[in-house]
């Protein structure tokens, strides 16, 4: 019995076991305080299928062997193009899923295109690609800032009333914004289920499962495991590589509408920087390190990561009502969190 | 018996891990002798050498037993710094030298003669005084001439030539006030012939004026130039200690391989029945780039069905031949495999050919060691061929089955222990680890099996029974196998021929039945030179 216990311990790994603890804490704690219960359960189920194609992004890049793709911003702008494209060309029939499926279509070429530039970039900074991918974002997004006021869309739900360029946020009510969230979705208790948001992120996982699976996802994996292996083995590790990162960049464009539908805005300017971060935790916490990841430590990381950050946000804004503390505590979790796992690199864990 | 000897090593034993790799060896040097050491890879060199040393390997391992003394005075060195302090010096092999430094800041480093000015007198600081350039750059000149050498001591480093760089640190060495000894690690290796004559007349030189000189070589020619006396260490013991004059090359060569196991059966003349036997695989003139093993244009016939050997000391391209044909590192020549032509620099080509390679590097090249057992050995000949693989239309998944299948198979086959093929094969053991690289080159159902260093690294029972593998798929599969070992017992024990590799090249070909003295000739590199001098 203690040796099972102590077994499942060891498998779970240290860190997981105290956000757990965490989180569990912090139910009890909400309860305690009489929280609407509902409300917050609901918030954890929906902001877990919002995160999670983002934070499934992770996987393909990390199993490549580039690491975490910090440089998300990419696949997230190639994602809003997307999105104000569907919208700026009135995209949004039924038929379409409201401008959803036609956002996802019109991405890909983008996501695909930059993740082929983007991995040949990657080829020739062997050994320092999460830091360069950091500034690639940074760099990405700051360019980005001009693109959104010169790009010619004119659109009046999209564009400043006066002046020219695209609004910081776009709302997403006349076109797919809740569009997933709202199929087939149920109540359970107060909680509410948004059944075809789920379906859609596990639908994806299940996709990269299957490419996993496949010989190119073996040859991928490969590569990123061992790449003087892969090598021997007839393998072509540059190309893997830039496979690896345009998946990567493509599930990110795609995470980027899911989470809008599921904000219900699209947010430009600076919003896209700070999505890399919150996905990369988030696999992190599920238990990926920066050399290794599955698809299933994208599914618990979200889980756990995004859980806690709803959770602690009513339970802190009551507990301490003063100030924005629930929003630092997120910033100490998540960047303490990649932190934990950025000095495991190299390790042997 | 005071100061007759400027270091005796006295019945130095030392064990890695239960391993003894030392036994009772004794040394002397004299001062102003010249003492040569010889011996093959894995003799026990470098470990005496770090024992007189101190070097933190030796004490981290739990130290070592036997006595050293310098001058006749018995000493406990437990670092290299101590070492130094007690006036012995090191040459070392890769130069340790700072590229953007000057020769004299090279030859100074870390000894630097100052002077006083007015912030050091202030603050108190030896740490603040002024360089003496002057008196340090006639220093360095000192050394320098004494070498005999003409760099301006105000050059950088960064750009000399490498014979230049050997010769500053020597002039490193001798710089050290109070050096009584003087250990030169392989000096020649990286220098030309000239250089290397340059560098013994130095030696001499050094000698001469009272500084005694322990040089580690395997290039026997110069040893009987250097050297007064040679001692030959062979598996950690010493096997004779000679005066030069009293030895010769041949001698020499005989000492340091030695025979320590008889051979079995496979005792048949090469060149009995060489031309009816049929050519799998043809090598012609292959360079292969690979750093520190450098194939520098091999030819090399390899007939159907037989076994055999690439034997040679470390650093002279035995390790790159194979390495090169399967397009790991770059290469160049021709490689014919049944009469076609390979391309080279493919590994891909190379493994849909027919060929297939287990490699020296068994954890960084051979294993996903995050991986199972059955992924470990379907993954190559998946993506090379295509198979345990199901197709649905476009898409393809894999064979679980078929993987599952195979693996239970060959880890029967090949007697895998393991908890079954699912386990991690960084859980495995070293034999169990190597055992898997075969199955996953096996299962690529090679025309040649190329197999390097099979035995490194992994404990004596496991060594047989890899071995006892070899020969079996050989006897049973008819498979041809090519072995390449820096062990020539276990080449003598398994193979038909064995090809000896010296500074790049084919030095010869012989039966595993021949004689030590030719094995040995031919790994010291002396063997054509001493054909050639016989023919005249």
């Amino acid at each position: 019995m203690g040796a099972t216990v102590k077994n499942f311990i060891k498998q779970l790994g240290l860190p997981r076991l105290i956000i757990l603890a965490l989180f569990i804490a912090l139910c009890i704690t909400a309860v305690v305080l009489k929280q609407d219960f509902g409300l917050i359960s609901s918030d954890v189920i929906r902001r877990f299928g919002m995160f999670g194609v983002l934070a499934l992004a992770m996987i393909p890049s990390i199993q490549c062997g580039t690491g975490p793709n910090f440089a998300l911003p990419i696949g997230v702008i190639c994602g809003l193009l997307g999105a104000l494209i569907t919208i700026e060309f009135g995209l949004t029939s039924p038929a379409l899923g409201r401008g959803f499926i036609s956002a996802v279509l019109i991405a890909l070429p983008f996501a695909v295109a930059s993740g082929l530039v983007y991995g040949m970039l990657l080829n020739r900074i062997k050994g320092s690609e999460m830091l360069v991918a950091t500034y690639t974002g940074f760099s990405i997004v700051s360019f980005m800032q001009i693109g959104w006021v010169t790009l010619p869309f004119n659109h009046p739900e999209m564009v400043w009333p006066i002046g020219k360029g695209l609004r910081v946020t776009i709302a997403l009510d006349s076109s797919y914004g809740g569009v997933l969230n709202n199929f087939m979705a149920f109540y359970i208790g107060g909680t509410k289920i948004p059944t075809g948001l789920l379906l859609f992120f596990f639908g994806s996982c299940f996709i990269v499962w299957l490419f996993s699976r496949s010989k190119a996802g073996i040859a991928l994996r490969a590569a990123g495991d061992n790449p003087r292996f892969a090598a021997a083995s007839g393998i072509d590790v540059d190309k893997n590589r830039i496979i690896g990162t345009v998946l990567s960049t493509v599930i990110g464009a795609i995470g980027i509408i899911v989470y809008s539908q599921s904000y219900g805005f699209l947010s430009l300017y600076l919003d896209p920087l700070y999505m890399a971060f919150p996905a990369v935790a988030a696999v992190l916490i599920g238990g990926a390190s920066t050399r290794k990841a599955r698809i299933s430590h994208a599914i618990i990381g979200v889980f756990l990561f995004q859980g806690i950050l709803t959770v602690a946000l009513p339970v802190a804004n009551q507990m301490f009502p003063e100030g924005n503390l629930s929003e630092v505590l997120r910033m100490i979790v998540q960047n303490g969190i990649i932190l934990y796992a950025l000095t495991k690199v190299g390790g042997e864990a | 018996m005071e100061k007759e000897y400027a270091l005796e090593m006295k019945n130095i034993e030392k064990e890695y891990y239960g391993n003894k790799v030392l036994k009772n060896v004794s040394l002397s040097v004299k001062p102003g002798e010249i003492h040569a050491l010889v011996g093959e890879n894995g003799a026990g060199k470098s470990t005496l050498m770090n024992v007189l040393f101190g070097m933190p390997v030796i004490h981290a391992t739990g130290g070592f037993s036997g006595e050293v003394y310098i001058d006749g005075e018995k000493v406990d060195i437990k670092s290299p710094y101590e070492a130094m302090k007690q006036g012995i010096g090191m040459v070392h092999q890769e130069f340790m030298l700072i590229p953007n430094f000057t020769v004299t800041e090279n030859i100074k480093v870390n000894r630097e003669i100052t002077k006083a000015n007015f912030i050091s007198k202030l603050s108190k600081s030896k740490g603040m005084e002024t360089l003496n350039t002057k008196a340090m750059n006639s220093d360095a000149r000192k050394a320098l001439d004494t070498l005999g050498i003409g760099i301006e001591e105000w050059a950088r480093v960064a750009g000399l030539p490498v014979g230049h760089m050997q010769f500053i640190e020597i002039a490193r060495e001798i710089d050290k006030t109070g050096i009584k000894l003087l250990v030169f690690d392989e000096p020649t290796a990286v220098l030309a012939e000239s250089e290397a004559d340059r560098l013994i007349a130095a030696m001499k030189q050094l000698s001469a004026s009272g500084i005694a000189i322990l040089f580690i070589t395997h290039r026997l020619t110069e040893v009987l130039q250097a050297a007064d006396t040679v001692t030959i260490l062979r598996d950690g013991e010493l096997v004779a200690t000679r005066k030069a004059e009293d030895t010769s090359v041949v001698e020499l060569a005989e000492l340091m391989v030695g025979r320590k196991i008889e051979i079995t059966g496979k005792t048949e003349v090469v060149e009995q029945a060489v031309s009816d036997k049929e050519i799998v695989l043809e090598i012609k003139d292959l360079k292969v780039q690979m750093p520190g093993e450098e194939v520098k244009g091999i030819d090399l016939k390899v007939f159907k069905g037989e076994i055999l050997g690439i034997g040679g000391l470390a650093g002279q391209g035995k390790v790159g031949i194979a390495n090169g044909i399967m397009g790991l590192y770059p290469g160049s020549g021709e490689v014919y495999l049944a009469g076609e032509r390979l391309e080279l620099n493919n590994t891909k080509q190379a493994l849909k050919k027919g060929l297939a390679f287990v490699s020296e590097d068994r954890r960084g090249v051979g294993l996903l060691l995050d991986s199972s057992i059955e992924h470990n050995i379907a993954v190559t000949t998946m993506q090379v061929k295509g198979k345990f693989l199901k197709r649905f239309g476009f898409f393809d998944q894999i064979d679980v089955k078929a993987t599952r299948e195979h693996a239970n198979k060959i880890i029967k086959d090949l007697d895998i222990r393991c908890r079954g093929p699912q386990q991690l094969t960084r859980q495995l053991s070293g034999g169990n680890q190597q055992k898997v690289c075969v199955a996953r080159a096996l299962t690529l159902d090679p025309e040649v099996l190329f197999v390097s260093e099979p035995t490194r690294g992994i404990d004596i029972g496991a060594k047989k029974l890899v071995l006892d593998l070899l020969v079996k798929l050989n006897k049973e599969l008819g498979m041809t196998i090519v072995m390449t070992s820096s062990e020539l017992v276990e080449l003598r024990s398994i193979c038909d021929r064995i090809a000896i590799i010296s500074d790049g090249k084919v030095e010869g070909i012989l039966a595993p039945g021949a004689s030590d003295r030719e094995f040995g000739l031919m790994m010291a590199g002396e063997y054509r030179k001493l054909q050639s001098k016989e023919a005249v």
